[in-house]
């Protein structure tokens, strides 16, 4: 008995009916939990391409074309065991006979999964037909605005609700004067309360859109000015030369109804908790789905649909479907609209709070319960900012501070955020073990008292480790409310703070490690956490060499090596390319120098190149190399100056208004070797397009057709935040003086390993605080820490140039020091033209032993 | 000349053999450098402040990355206990007798090692 023919037998057939953004992802998550062992998939689809995003269907008159909104990967389609039929509607569903019917034939099915979406509702009036009658819905309907646009001036969209307003935006980014028309007296009545919605009318119109509101289009006529004349009482009138509708949407349901489904007072097909409709084989999902009496026109809940009826098909255990929460966050033609829970404030006894700013027409209001201790609702128009801690707030039922309005009122810190002290129990710090707050507590609560033993304990912070900040602040938090108090030691060597330390240093001049462990700390040795924390003050106060004999025990393979260590035990090298530009010859030394030494080579995010797979004694060699054709180190291996990103600036782009690589390049020339508590990133971009995106870095310089506008403390990578502007219009000079102050501030006030981003955030008194000192000099230290930086500057040298001067110091670059061999163990393969390290699973497919016969 | 053609092999008593590996200017004071020792790679660590045992002899092999690289890890104190972190995944051995802290089923072999006047000498037994 064959068990794989067996089961092949018993293949179902599962449908699918409709391709759109909730059907698509059915069939994702479908094929995940891996329904192809159980099902035969058929996707039926009336339009002619395959999912795409709705989401952003604006963009496609902004340049985006069909592909790139679509969605997921064409291949999901390819593989055996799914068929997708493009613009093959289904015109029928036989339940008795457990078919679909389609022009092209049958398909029978033994699960029926309806995701058939919406319609556009166009209100019957009298005159509108082609162009006066257009909707916004699908890319072909995209496709007939954009034709009707060619020869247009002006556009209409009836309806000012979500849709509406984006079908403005596409009208206005296809060129047109766009107007909205809207029958309630305010925009978005579903969503907004009256003052949200003058507000953003407000808004809307500084754009150059006009709102007419409170008007019912009664007829449509031939227009004098413009080819239309839309008709509303009162003898009032609007001409234009295209007309959307976007009046609403109405369940696809037609299908469910010729079928005899049961159907909801509004449409749509009845569904179940587990969104099984009144026929046990059929599913329905999404917009065409109807669950207690209400439709869902956003995409989340579509998805939580979907999720539920793959879990079911694949006999996992699903959450069922029990309504979903319709909060939204959106920017709607450039303004941030935010809509929480009751935002009308139409729950009895409910209260709110508002605040409204009419210079910028911003509007906010805070909705909370009769007992005045929880947010049930909220609005939020032209700052979407105060969002996620409101809906926090809001879905967690977290107490209401003692002054509710502080969390909608402007503040110079920005939005308010929740501390670790009001994340609720259920919050989820770690996500990759699924710990919760509550977790944290519990293990504290049973005596646990060290970071370290937690993250044993509950696996926290062990799975990506992107939690580890977050852990540490909830962990020391709880510990400090139980009135333990909590070590801010280094480590066992030292009972000071990195800060601490430095200010030690400094102050007594301390320049060695092993005099501030006999001046300060406990033993002999140190650890592999003090060593190099106190490395790097040394080096930041004092840049002495770092293979200097006494520095070279401190620091991490990665700077005792100046390589960056890879997973197999080889190194990288980053030659330094000032801001990203190289010239011919140098590209080809590069070359030069990867091929003789059979380097993997890739282009790194900072305009530089990466070279790996250097074994320890090839070092000194590849570096004699690259320094002959005239690199320096890039300090790739340090937390140090990294890389200053520059776009080409005004040499060469047409819409450049300074020199932003000569400016890059002084900017790097000054701050390379500069080490810091952690890597430090810099760009600069020639003019507001920002092509170099230094709002992401830890300085980030802006050209202006003055000067420069200087950002700070922008990060990318694991936690990105936005660079805040900190000065505009700044001379060259002053630009410098500025980042001098402001980044031996940092070294000075940091903590270890503590990015510019996290620091900044922890700063008491904020960005004010810190303009404070840095423009204002309010603490007098500018002159004091120009001096340092200066100190710094002087004393640049390549370390790589300086150690291949030395013997010495090159002892240590030998794999081993009693024999030439190279490591047996390490291995490469092949792979699209360069070499890569092999993985432990091809490792036993290299004879290790002759094989005996 | 390769070093390895001037080892000498003594017996020192019934168990020992005491092999010379490198020279004491090979050292690295506070830090590690690997010798090859007949197809092992052994990682000899150099303390000279140190209380009692300044020379320590550890297996190079990271049982965690598979990589050869804990010689070049960083030396220190935990808890009284000498210990060397990988640099790959930082987890800690102790140099005395090569076991790790964090996960206890990974241990590394360790050597009897001296000075001999100028030569570094390791024990294979």
């Amino acid at each position: 008995m064959n068990s794989n023919v067996a089961a092949l037998n018993k293949l179902q057939t599962l449908v699918v009916i409709g391709n759109g953004m909730v059907g698509h992802h059915c069939v994702e998550q479908l094929i995940e939990k891996g329904a192809l062992e159980h099902y035969r998939i058929h996707v039926f689809s009336e339009e002619p391409m395959r999912a795409y995003d709705r989401v952003h269907l604006s963009e496609y008159f902004t340049g985006r074309d069909a592909e790139s909104l679509a969605l997921g990967d064409a291949a999901l389609y390819q593989r055996s065991g799914v068929t997708l039929h493009l613009g093959v509607p289904v015109v029928d569903i036989d339940r008795a006979g457990r078919q679909v019917v389609t022009a092209d034939g049958n398909t029978a099915y033994d699960k029926l999964i309806l995701a058939t979406g919406s319609y556009p509702f166009v209100p019957p009036v009298e005159g509108a037909e082609g162009d006066s009658r257009l909707v916004y819905r699908t890319l072909e309907d995209l496709d007939a605005i954009r034709a009707a646009a060619s020869n247009a001036r002006r556009g209409v969209v009836v309806g000012g609700g979500l849709l509406g307003l984006e079908a403005a935006n596409a009208l206005k980014s296809l060129g047109l004067e766009a107007h909205v028309v809207e029958f309630a007296p305010r925009l978005m009545p579903v969503q907004l309360d009256e003052m949200g919605g003058l507000a953003l009318k407000a808004q809307i119109e500084r754009l150059g859109v006009g709102v007419h509101l409170s008007r019912a289009t009664q007829s449509i006529s031939a227009g004098e000015a413009y080819r239309y004349r839309m008709n509303f009482a009162n003898e009032l009138f609007l001409e234009t030369d295209l007309i959307v509708f976007s009046a609403g949407i109405r369940a696809q349901d037609a299908l469910a109804r010729q079928c005899a489904l049961e159907i909801g007072p509004r449409g749509g097909a009845v569904i179940d908790n587990h969104c099984l409709t009144s026929d046990p084989s059929i599913y329905a999902i999404g917009e065409c789905a109807s669950w207690n009496g209400s439709l869902f026109g956003l995409v989340a809940p579509g998805y939580q649909m979907a999720r539920n009826v793959a879990a079911q098909l694949c006999n996992e255990v699903a959450e069922p479907f029990m309504g979903a929460d319709m909060s939204t966050k959106l920017k709607l033609l450039g303004v941030d609209v935010g809509s929480i829970g009751d935002a009308q404030g139409s729950t009895p006894g409910s209260r709110s709070y508002q605040f409204i700013d009419e210079t910028t027409a911003s509007y906010r209001r805070l909705v909370v319960d009769a007992s005045g201790k929880h947010v049930i609702g909220a609005v939020l128009v032209g700052d979407n900012s105060y969002y996620d801690t409101l809906l926090q707030y809001a879905q967690n039922a977290i107490a209401l501070p003692a002054e509710p309005a502080a969390l909608i009122l402007p503040s110079s810190e920005g939005a308010p955020t929740l501390g670790p002290g009001a994340l609720p129990q259920s919050a989820t710090l770690c996500s990759c073990h699924n710990v919760t707050k509550g977790a944290v507590c519990s293990a504290i609560d049973s005596g646990c008292t060290d970071l370290g033993v937690l993250k044993t304990q509950t696996k926290a912070g062990t799975g990506c480790g992107g939690c580890a900040s977050l852990l540490k602040q909830v962990f020391e938090h709880e510990l400090t409310a139980r009135g333990v108090s909590v070590d801010k030691s280094l480590c066992e060597h030292f009972a000071y703070t990195r800060q601490e330390l430095y200010a030690l240093v400094r102050v007594e001049g301390v320049i060695s490690f092993e005099e501030l462990l006999a001046k300060h700390g406990r033993g002999h040795t140190g650890c592999d956490i003090c060593k190099p924390a106190v490395g790097n003050i040394l080096a930041s106060c004092w840049n002495q060499p770092i293979m200097d004999a006494s520095l070279v025990p401190l620091q991490d393979t990665n700077d005792t090596f100046m390589a960056n260590m890879q997973k197999n035990g080889t190194y990288s090298v980053v030659p330094r390319i000032p801001g990203g530009e190289i010239t011919a010859d140098k590209l080809i030394a590069i070359g030069v120098v990867a091929k003789k030494y059979d380097l993997y080579t890739k282009i790194t995010g900072g305009q530089r190149i990466d070279l790996f797979g250097a074994q320890l004694h090839e070092l000194p060699d590849i570096w004699a190399e690259l320094i002959a054709a005239g690199f320096e180190t890039g300090h790739a291996y340090g937390k140090s100056t990294r890389t200053v990103k520059s776009c080409v600036g005004s040499t060469w782009c047409r819409y450049g208004v300074q020199d932003s690589v000569q400016m890059a390049l002084t900017l790097e020339d000054r701050y390379k070797g500069l080490r810091s508590p952690h890597k430090l990133k810099f760009a600069v971009s020639g003019c507001t397009r920002e092509c170099a995106e230094a709002q992401s870095k830890d300085v980030g310089v802006i050209a202006t057709e003055k000067g420069w506008n200087l950002y700070i403390a922008g990060n990318g990578g694991m936690r990105p935040r936005h660079a805040e502007l900190f000065a505009t219009d700044l001379d060259d000079d002053t630009l410098i003086r500025y980042i001098d102050r402001f980044l031996m501030f940092y070294i000075r006030t940091a903590d270890k390993l503590q990015r510019t981003s996290v620091w900044r955030e922890s700063l008491d008194g904020g960005l004010d605080y810190l303009k404070d000192v840095i423009i204002h000099d309010s603490l007098g230290l500018g002159a004091e820490l120009e001096a340092q930086m200066q100190w710094v500057v002087d004393r640049y040298e390549c370390e790589w140039a300086n150690a291949l001067q030395d013997p010495e110091k090159l002892k240590r670059f030998r794999t081993f020091v009693n024999d030439k061999r190279p490591d047996p163990d390490i291995h490469f393969v092949q792979e699209r033209g360069q070499r890569r390290p092999i993985m432990a699973a091809e490792l036993n497919l290299i004879p290790v032993t002759e094989e005996t016969v | 000349m390769s070093p390895l053609n001037t080892q000498r092999v003594q017996a020192l008593n019934d168990t020992d053999a005491w092999q010379t590996v490198c020279a004491q200017q090979d050292l690295v004071s506070n830090s590690g450098v690997v010798v090859w020792l007949d197809g092992a790679q052994v990682a000899l660590f150099y303390l000279p402040g140190a209380e009692g045992k300044t020379l320590y002899a550890i297996d190079n092999h990271d049982p965690q990355s598979g990589a050869n690289v804990i010689g070049r890890g960083l030396v220190g104190s935990i808890k009284g206990d000498l210990v060397v972190a990988s640099p790959i995944y930082k987890q800690h051995f102790r140099l005395e007798d090569g076991t790790c802290l964090e996960y206890p089923q990974q241990r590394l072999r360790v050597w009897p090692v001296r000075l001999n006047g100028d030569a570094v000498e390791v024990s294979v037994y």
